[in-house]
């Protein structure tokens, strides 16, 4: 059932590349797009392939469910994916409303980068601990992560707009800024890259090492260590040496992680740029050229109209009754609740902003993607970084 | 307070721009744009029309959308601060604030602590900050809802033609046959469930206008969820207490005003056995060592009973038999208890043997209560143990003197005077875990350790919150409130015979793409002519998609 679960997984994997290439395709199309407005047969096909996708990774969802004998929402690999599962069925219920193309074409590889992002984490299946043991954790993290993926449909419909609607050819604050947005996204490829790489070679280097609190402990690293941990002893000399220590408070192992991940960013973009000769915003301009923008900019905030009522019950309502169920109170300033409010008010300003004149278009677009940032941020950074309460998350 | 009567004879409050029964434009400026400001309906709001008095200003400024906003955005920063890192409440108790975050994370560490930082979210100012949202929303609410409603109230089927030409869906058409086009469109906007009002041959078509009260709705959730989380601070309504209970002790409920009682029979310690749970959990439970699987603490709640005389022990009553989990408190009246903490093994009995120390030869046994000690056991012929000072978490102070930190026995010390027949008068011995003192030089008998008893301790939270059915109430008003405003919307098609043309014009709140397939399937084949979308960016964007073409 475990294996059965993990094909399933790849196959729906394989099957949103597939999905993109083939939107690419309906964009590139020039037969019978002259008078019809629908989309065109590469289109459907497109969305046929997403749907097998998106039933593969149900598929998978539901077997591993049955192997674990609870949902699998309960840690870090488990949690992404299904939000990257959310977000391709939240951009299949949209493309059946607006049947815009390009919208799979930017939605698919967002889905892509969070299943391979989640799959560098530990994926086996863990145990719930009593705090987890109970059926809100289906109800609040599945209504979560369905409101953060329809909220992400916002920053897909963003990223179109503004790759659509800013002059990459001159430097300007606006270009640079969305260049920026996407050098982030090479980043993230840059960390699922060299996390493979250094994996399939079974790299490994240990540590013994001391934190602030004069803890001792041994580490693992699966990269080669470049910033090695505090008072750290090499206990794999053989495997590449630390250049520098870091101070007893940070966690070697993730910011060694952060700068490998940047570094391969890096040389990706660099490689980029060598070989296309234009900004990435540039080169993927083309494939918005048949979006309109009204409707681009409509698509956002209609995605987050519809996201914002699913995200505040999923994130806020229900996190708060079962955490006065299990943690005896409904609201304890923990980071992730307050991330979560921080979402939240954040999308209220995004809708009370729409309200007034001027907040549409780029402005609206810029918003869309920042929201999305914010929850990255929550997803990833108060996991690995900030931890609290919700820190089981993080393994 | 001069009012403003419409040429159609209706009479607007002061400040209107589009007369709410016709539409009419009233304002000069407004009539030189191509196209009206819908929002609000043009109506007459308080705040865009009085900025006189202290209270006008004050109005004016909680009522503007980009305040609301600002506050909105300093919450959300301020709210990101305190999370950089941990609140007061998450940090060890070992050491006090004012040193740990200096310990720990330096200079930011010290100034975080310094701006106060550490307790962001009860500050002055974060409250302060929360209840000016809270004056915002109803300001803002209430200056919008009252002329909104009367808009909508008062408006009319045959609406001005300045109000049609200048909405973002409009068109005009000659149409041959009038009345069975009327009758065919008519039939359309039924099946798109539209309620139609129709006056001189004019047709308002409206549905879903109950959206338009979503915000309001739930801006009132808002209000009340925000008053039930200040109801806290009112006596009564909320208890956060710890219980700690030994197995086997049975102890009053903190805040029952001593009328519950708990006893706990045994806490018990669950982890995963790779042996005998799930399979599938091998490899985690591998990888990182233990994992937890329960805590569990199984209890009998009391209730005293009316039967106690004051001043004696109480008769408890069984109220029920509970194993009480993590996620499974144990409810009575207004209270609940959660499974909070435990501590195992913790010290409860100790052993000694009356000892003499050349040969060993034992007199006699005792075993000592850690909770309650005798202040003397009598072993029998003549053997017979004084404890003369006891001090259950024991350490020496500045001045070497042996004293207790807490009355918890982590560290158990006596100090005995052991009475033989061969010393009457007794020898003085002090006693500590792997330690023995003779303050008054060589002892012939001892105090030999013989054993200890452990009890496993469970911490539970005792809490009473008398708000949660507010914040509930609330809550449930909000969902409704953003569920209306978000999932539908309030769409009105006006038809107008002008001048033996048929005049259409559309609007709705949001959602301009459905509202416009929507309307093409409904003038389809009617002969008369779907409106077009007049605002400037469409017309861009079909300017530069027609340039791609």
């Amino acid at each position: 059932m475990v294996s059965l679960s993990g094909n399933l997984l790849f196959a729906s994997f394989l099957l949103y590349l597939v999905g993109t290439v083939v939107f690419a395709g309906s964009i590139k199309d020039k037969k019978g797009r002259e008078k019809d407005h629908g989309p065109n047969k590469w289109a459907k096909i497109g969305v046929g392939i997403t749907i097998a996708g998106f039933l593969s990774q149900l598929g998978y969802f539901i077997t591993r469910w049955i192997a674990a004998g609870h949902a699998p929402v309960s840690n870090l690999f488990e949690f992404t994916t299904f939000f990257g599962m959310c977000l391709v069925g939240a951009f299949i219920v949209i493309y059946f409303i607006y049947k815009l193309p390009a919208l799979g074409l930017f939605t698919l590889p967002v889905a892509l980068l969070l299943i391979g992002y989640a799959a560098m984490f530990p994926r086996d299946i863990s145990p719930l601990v009593p705090s987890l043991q109970s059926n809100w954790l289906h109800i609040h993290v599945t209504t979560a992560a369905l409101g953060q993926a329809i909220l992400a449909i916002s920053f897909v419909a963003g990223l179109i707009y503004l790759i659509k609607a800013i002059d990459h050819t001159k430097s300007s604050k606006e270009s640079n800024w969305l260049e920026a947005v996407l050098f982030g996204v090479v980043c993230t490829v840059g960390f699922i890259v060299i996390s493979s790489i250094f994996s399939f070679s079974g790299y490994k280097s240990e540590f013994h090492w001391v934190d602030n609190n004069d803890v001792e402990a041994n580490v693992e690293f699966h990269l080669p260590a470049l910033v090695g941990p505090h008072e750290g002893e090499h206990l794999t000399p053989e495997k590449f040496s630390p250049l520098v220590e870091a101070p007893g408070i940070i966690d070697a192992k993730k910011l060694n992680t952060v700068i490998w991940s940047l570094m391969t960013g890096v040389i990706l973009y660099l490689l980029f740029r060598l070989i296309f000769r234009k900004r990435i915003a540039q080169v993927l301009q083309p494939l918005t050229k048949r979006a309109n923008l009204d409707l681009v900019d409509e698509i956002g905030y209609r995605s987050v109209l519809i996201g914002f009522p699913v995200f505040t019950l999923g994130a806020l309502i229900f996190a708060m009754i079962w955490a006065q169920i299990a943690w005896s109170r409904f609201w304890g300033w923990d980071p992730k609740e307050v991330w979560a409010l921080i979402t939240w008010l954040f999308y209220a300003a995004y809708l009370h902003l729409r309200l007034s004149k001027g907040w549409h278009g780029k402005k609206s677009a810029w918003l869309g993607v920042i929201g999305f940032l914010i929850i990255m941020f929550n997803l990833i950074v108060v996991n690995l970084v900030i931890a609290g309460l919700h820190s089981y998350a993080g393994s | 307070m001069k009012q403003v009567k419409c040429e159609c004879g209706h009479v607007n409050p002061h400040g209107t721009v589009l007369c709410e029964s016709c539409g009419r434009v009233l304002v000069e400026e407004e009539k030189k744009k191509k196209l009206v400001d819908m929002r609000y309906e043009g109506s007459a709001r308080r705040s865009q029309t009085y900025n006189k008095t202290i209270i006008d200003k004050i109005w004016n400024f909680f009522s503007s959308v980009k305040v609301g906003v600002t506050l909105i955005i300093i919450t959300l920063a301020a709210s990101a601060i305190g999370t950089i890192f941990p609140q007061e409440m998450y940090i060890p108790t070992t050491e006090p604030a004012s040193v740990y975050y200096e310990s720990q994370y330096g200079v930011a560490g010290k100034l975080y602590y310094l701006l106060g930082f550490h307790n962001l979210y009860s500050s002055w100012w974060y409250l302060l900050l929360i209840a000016s949202i809270g004056i915002s929303l109803v300001i803002c609410s209430l200056d919008r809802v009252v002329p909104l409603y009367r808009a909508l109230k008062n408006q009319k089927v045959s609406r001005h033609e300045g109000f049609l030409k200048r909405q973002r869906l409009f068109g005009t058409s000659q149409v041959e046959e009038l009345d069975s086009s009327y009758e065919l469109v008519k039939e359309k906007l039924k099946k798109n469930r539209y309620n139609i009002r129709e006056e001189n041959g004019n047709i308002l078509a409206e549905k879903g206008r109950f959206s338009r009260w979503g915000p309001y709705i739930n801006h009132i959730g808002l209000i009340i969820f925000l008053a039930g989380g200040m109801l806290r601070f009112v006596p009564g309504m909320y208890v956060d207490e710890l219980l700690w209970v030994r197995e086997g002790e049975t102890a009053v409920i903190p805040e029952t005003d001593g009328e519950y009682y708990l006893e706990n029979h045994q806490f018990i310690l669950e982890v995963y056995d790779k042996d005998k749970d799930n399979e599938a959990f091998n490899n985690a439970i591998e990888n990182s060592g233990m994992v937890a699987k329960n805590f569990q603490s199984d209890v009998t709640l009391y209730k005293k009973s009316a039967e106690t005389v004051a001043g004696e022990e109480p008769i408890l009553d069984k109220v029920q038999d509970y194993e009480l989990r993590v996620n499974e408190p144990l409810k009575f009246e207004n209270f609940a208890l959660y499974q909070q903490s435990y501590k195992l093994d913790e010290l409860n009995k100790m052993s000694f043997a009356l000892t003499n120390k050349e040969n060993n030869e034992e007199f006699g046994d005792l075993t000592i209560d850690l909770y309650n000690p005798q202040d003397e056991y009598d072993l029998g012929d003549g053997y017979k143990v004084e404890v003369m000072s006891y001090f259950p978490d024991f350490e020496f102070d500045e001045n070497s003197e042996p004293v207790t930190k807490s009355r918890i026995p982590n560290n158990p010390a006596f100090i005995f005077k052991m009475i033989t027949p061969d010393k009457p008068d007794g020898e003085v011995s002090f006693v500590a875990i792997k330690q023995t003192i003779e303050p008054f030089g060589d002892n012939e008998f001892k105090m030999a350790f013989k054993g200890v008893e452990t009890k496993n301790v469970t911490a539970l939270t005792v809490r009473k919150d008398l708000t949660l059915g507010v914040l509930a109430v609330g809550g449930f008003i909000f969902m409704v409130g953003v569920v209306q405003g978000a999932y539908w919307n309030h769409r009105r098609i006006w038809i107008r015979r002008v001048d033996g043309e048929v005049w259409v014009a559309g609007h709705t709140n949001k959602n301009w793409h459905g509202l416009k397939r929507e309307i093409s399937t409904i003038f389809d084949g009617t002969g008369i002519n779907e409106p077009k979308d007049q605002s400037d960016e469409s017309d861009k964007s079909i300017e530069s998609n027609s340039k791609e073409e």
